[in-house]
């Protein structure tokens, strides 16, 4: 192969990392300020008891969290025992992974606008329309 | 490209002045916080060299026809298959990949693949006994049948929307 070619394509991939250092430094700083400001017990008090507007608060309670995927399993199990219904925390689990509003500036800023806020919204939406799907077959079975 | 270079520069800025503020007003969260980085980065930091080796390899072999081949709009059932494996096996924290994902999408992968990708990611193969523990078999199993099926759906909604 090309030597020309090996360097031209290791430089672009350089220059693609000098160009997301700011943008990942940013989000990376501005999730941990949030995971260490917010306590956990926190997310126990917001819930209504509610089913239905339990999984709304859930989805959004989720989108606005950051962090690893297993942390919101916790902490989901820990609600579920705390007696917020499986709905709410189905929601909340699956808009911790799906939808991110900490990482939306990063979102917007490699893929565009119009596809991050979309995408983004129907996930919410989906959130809450799978976790009524998934409560609803356990309830079946 | 060039003002979303200064955007991305005005927030780091308005990172370093929030964490300024923070020093002053709660050391105590300034340094954890610090300290939660510096772990999160430590972390991150083997997943972003093989994201990086991943672009260097697109870079250097992939050539937009065969991304719009495997991964484009008319790449059928194949690209659907790839971008949700992938999506599924994939590490590390979303934001890691949106470079790679903007770079696949300037060479031809559809809208719909690359929302298939990030969606499927919620289905964490590792961490899954830790879903079985507090939920249970069955929890796990509709919830990982329903995460596929609609991020095949927020895919063909995707789609249709980028043609708009």
């Amino acid at each position: 192969m090309e030597k020309n070619k090996v360097i031209g394509a290791a430089k672009k991939t350089f220059f693609s990392f000098l160009e997301m250092l700011p943008l990942l430094l940013s989000i990376l700083l501005l999730v941990s300020l949030f995971i260490t400001a917010v306590p956990k017990s926190l997310y126990a008090k917001i819930f209504t008891k509610n089913a239905a507007l339990d999984s709304v608060i859930g989805a959004i309670l989720g989108s606005v969290s950051a962090g690893q995927p297993v942390t919101s399993y916790i902490i989901g199990g820990e609600l579920l025992k705390a007696g917020i219904s499986l709905i709410a925390v189905t929601s909340f689990i699956l808009s911790w992974v799906t939808v991110g509003l900490i990482q939306l500036p990063a979102e917007c800023y490699y893929l565009g606008k119009k596809f991050c806020f979309l995408r983004n919204f129907l996930s919410f939406i989906f959130a809450i329309v799978i976790s009524l799907f998934v409560v609803f077959c356990l309830r079946i079975i | 490209m060039k003002t979303k270079k200064i955007g991305s520069i005005i927030l780091f800025i308005i990172t370093m002045l929030i964490y300024i503020v923070i020093y002053y007003v709660n050391k105590q969260l300034f340094f954890h916080s610090l300290r939660y980085f510096s772990h999160i980065f430590l972390k991150l930091f083997y997943i972003l060299l093989i994201v990086f080796f991943f672009i260097f390899i697109t870079n250097l072999f992939l050539k937009p026809k065969t991304i719009i081949k495997y991964l484009g709009r008319g790449s059928g059932i194949r690209g659907w298959i790839i971008s949700l494996v992938a999506g599924i096996i994939s590490m590390g924290s979303i934001y890691l990949w949106y470079p790679m994902l903007s770079d696949l999408r300037e060479k031809g992968m559809s809208e719909g693949l690359i929302a298939v990708f990030l969606y499927s990611r919620a289905v964490k193969i590792p961490i899954l006994p830790v879903m079985i523990y507090y939920f249970g078999w069955a929890f796990v199993v509709l919830m990982t049948f329903f995460m596929v099926l609609f991020s095949i759906f927020l895919g063909i909604i995707m789609d249709r929307s980028s043609v708009l």
